[in-house]
């Protein structure tokens, strides 16, 4: 019995799969506890958790860098706004119309980020850098060049059906939000991890780390490279649409080039390819603004000062952490509990599972 | 195919921490739990979050920073300082007024943060004067689920008034179609067989406006150009202006983009007879952009008005605004931008009057659609409960010299087919204690 339940423990799929209906059953709880703003900050941290992840794979797995991350979001949000007042012109609701558009918002920025990544895979270093920090600059202003379509900087409204009525009729619209946020947060989480462990994600390293190697190896590092490219875009395409259902409108100012690049460091605060590292940057990008503004409040400052203090405190704080993390903790925040954590008497942690001779691999 | 000779994946644990740490973290900013009621949802219409006997809490978010801020970002300020100002007197019903007011940045995607935490987080009574129609725009949907009394929104937009869409929302100036309607009639009549072309930001504002010209010049512009706020380079526009040999631009604009406008003409050697919406006129704003060069630029500049016009120090409005000014708001440079918050607190402080003693946001939202306040507007306001538009006219203004001035009728119009009215009601006298009796 007891080898039967280590040997599915093994099963990394088994585990990811366990560890990520956990999350959920503890998301739900937790959703339930707070307030509805912070139920609505939670779904900004699911909208980013999916991009930074995606994020992390591409930059900290496979070596590319994206200055351009934002307009992917907005190709995916784009989609879902277009999809979804489709959708409600139509009169179609139902449970399964948001997802169709999420999924939608998810294979067209995919075939985006192909596009791109065809690009992307014959630039290297500050090259590869300005490509895609052109795609973030240009992308969005294709809203006002076809302002028609896209209603330039007014955005588009992103309609969707309310809470399931099963829910009650005081299930408020921030949780309904939180829970498809989180949701696709925890979906994109277990696809990467899976990846991750596959043959994949063992290629995608192998090219970072050493293309000649790689290619003596029999990989095609070009191919690798689009299609890391192509899942980091994807994933930023579900981050996109599911940041367009939290903001009810997708407009080129909430995906500008200060996104992109937020979610850029929060990757390197987090932990560069690290999964999780991604989530903690999620975490400081969303809460670390309103919790600097909360002490400033306590502060009892005349309301000018408080108020320049409330405009640039965070992204000094921030600025501030993005230095000391690259100084003293290349690692991010990930590397910094890894260490810790050895010190914690984890016996399951220190030690190594004993190995079983029960057939590992078929 | 798994990998035996990994040890376990720290990365597989992403699930459960992710879960633990948005505990953690919520739980160090939430003080406040859902324990006690009125959160999104559960707000009907006799509910009074953030009123107490002697206080009243309302929100709104303005631009203080980017590309809409210079001058907009003086409207908050001359808001409060209306509000303290009253305040010391005792306030509305012995309740004093707070206005927490955060920054947008003129970014949607700020705006709905920062409405959901005014709404949510500070449990604000209602919105008052939130500024931007592509900013405001991206909120109507979750001011309407949450019935927040969403009072004299700071944008011309028609969106406003779709009382059986939003039922909670406002306007206060006129709209814009309003505005382009009696513009367009002073074009017809004033430049007659000139070659009209429009210079409008690319959303409702300029559309508004546009076609608010068209109906009453009769015909359609020769060239219509736009622009987004965050692009600053508009010489193609004003490049194209000039090769289509406009000879009168009606600019529906902030005033960033008047200034730009003018300025940009004035480079490539394009002169036109500007005729410039309400919002993107004011005097002192455009100096703010042009400096020295302002005179000149924006000489025999056509323009409107739905207030009294802030050099007009004979008004007795433009007195009171003046005084309140000068006490309460460290004396900033009196301009537009000041008397229409000093004017949007007024309107509100009548809302809260007329609300009467027992406020909630029903009484409050009954008081608004009852409608029946004066001043300091030139023409009276269209509220009903079918109709949640603001000022329903303006009076075209000529600068010259730098210095605005009225002319011609006060009309009033509606933003369909309707025609131009002359309007001839004596203007309501300024309350000597500045609060609404």
């Amino acid at each position: 019995m007891n080898a039967a339940v280590g040997a599915l423990w093994r099963s990394t799929l088994f585990r990811h799969l366990l560890l990520t209906l956990v999350g959920a059953a503890l998301l739900v709880l937790l959703t339930q506890q707070v307030s509805t703003f912070h139920d609505y900050e939670l779904a900004e941290v699911g909208a980013f958790v999916c991009v930074t992840a995606g994020l992390t794979v591409l930059t900290g797995l496979n070596g590319q860098i994206s200055l351009g991350h934002a307009a992917l979001m907005a190709v995916g949000g784009y989609t879902v706004a277009l999809l979804q007042q489709q959708f409600s012109d139509q009169g179609t609701t139902g449970i399964w119309v948001l997802p169709l558009s999420l999924v939608g918002g998810v294979v067209v920025t995919g075939a985006t980020g192909a596009a791109v990544g065809v690009a992307a895979a014959r630039l290297r270093g500050p090259y590869l850098a300005g490509a895609t920090l052109a795609l973030g600059v240009a992308l969005p202003s294709l809203t006002s060049r076809f302002s028609g379509t896209f209603k330039g900087d007014q955005g588009l409204s992103v309609p969707f059906d309310p809470p399931p009525s099963q829910l009650g009729d005081t299930f408020p619209v921030e949780r309904w939000q939180a829970w498809i946020a989180l949701s696709a947060a925890l979906c994109v989480l277990f696809l990467l991890a899976n990846l991750n462990r596959s043959a994949i994600g063992r290629h995608f390293r192998a090219v970072r780390d050493d293309e000649i190697a790689a290619q003596l190896a029999g990989l095609s590092v070009a191919r690798t490279q689009v299609l890391a490219f192509t899942v980091s875009a994807a994933a930023a395409g579900l981050g996109g649409g599911v940041y367009a259902v939290y903001l009810q409108t997708a407009s080129p100012g909430s995906f500008s080039l200060a996104l992109s690049l937020t979610l850029l460091s929060a990757v390197v605060i987090g932990g560069l390819g690290s999964l999780t590292g991604a989530v903690w940057g999620s975490l400081i990008v969303v809460f670390l603004g309103s919790v600097l503004q909360s002490w400033v409040d306590k502060l009892g400052l005349s309301p000018t000062s408080a108020q320049k203090l409330h405009d640039n405190l965070p992204n000094a704080v921030y600025g501030l952490l993005l230095i000391v993390a690259m100084l003293a903790v290349p690692g991010g925040i990930q590397s910094v509990l890894r260490r810790l954590a050895r010190f914690l008497p984890l016996p399951r942690r220190s030690a190594p599972p004993p190995r079983s001779p029960a057939p590992a691999a078929q | 195919m798994t990998n035996p000779l990994r040890r376990r994946h720290p990365a597989v644990a992403i699930a459960v921490t992710l879960a633990a740490v948005t505990a953690l973290a919520a739980c160090g900013s939430s003080k406040k739990s859902t324990s006690g009621g009125g959160g999104g949802g559960s707000t009907g219409d006799s509910s009074a979050p953030g009123v107490t006997a002697t206080s009243v809490l309302i929100g709104t978010t303005q631009p203080l920073t980017g590309p809409a801020a210079p001058g907009y970002s003086k409207i908050s300020a001359a808001m409060t300082a209306y509000f303290n100002y009253a305040n010391a007197q005792g306030g509305i019903n012995g309740r004093k007024v707070t206005l927490k007011v955060l920054d947008d940045g003129y970014n949607p995607a700020t705006t709905a943060t920062d409405t959901r935490q005014l709404v949510l987080q500070d449990k604000v009574f209602a919105l008052l004067g939130a500024l931007g129609t592509p900013t405001h725009t991206a909120v109507l949907d979750f001011i309407k689920t949450n019935k927040v009394p969403d009072l004299f929104v700071a944008s011309g937009s028609r969106s406003w008034n779709q009382p059986d869409k939003y039922p909670t929302t406002f306007g206060w100036q006129p709209n814009y179609t309003i505005e382009g309607k009696i513009l367009g009639d002073y074009i017809k009549k004033t430049f007659a067989g000139k070659k009209v072309c429009s210079f409008a930001q690319g959303d409702d504002f300029g559309t508004d406006g546009v076609a608010g010209v068209e109906k009453t010049l009769g015909a359609s512009l020769a060239s219509k150009q736009t622009y987004t706020p965050t692009n600053t380079n508009v010489a193609p526009q004003i490049g194209a202006l000039k090769a289509a040999g406009c000879q009168v631009v009606v600019s529906f604009t902030i005033p960033g983009f008047t200034a730009l406008e003018v300025g940009t003409a004035a480079k490539i050697g394009f002169k036109a007879q500007y005729v410039v919406s309400n919002v993107g006129s004011d005097i002192t704003t455009l100096t703010g952009y042009l400096k020295d060069l302002t005179k000149p630029l924006i000489e025999g500049m056509v323009s409107d008005t739905y207030l009294p016009i802030p050099s007009d120090t004979s008004n007795d409005w433009i007195q009171l605004f003046q005084k309140v000014n000068k006490d309460y708001n460290n004396n900033a440079a009196f301009d537009g931008n000041v008397t229409y918050g000093m004017g949007v607190a007024y309107t509100f402080l009548q809302a809260l009057q007329a609300a009467g003693n027992d406020l909630t946001r029903g009484s409050l939202l009954a008081a608004v659609e009852k409608g029946g306040f004066k001043g300091p507007g030139l023409v009276p306001f269209q509220f009903s409960s079918s109709n949640h538009s603001g000022y329903a006219g303006v009076q075209v203004v000529t600068i010259k010299g730098g210095v605005a001035s009225t002319t011609g009728s006060i009309y009033t119009t509606d933003d369909g087919d309707g025609p131009l009215t002359a309007y001839n009601g004596t203007p309501t006298p300024a309350p000597a204690n500045g609060l609404p009796s």
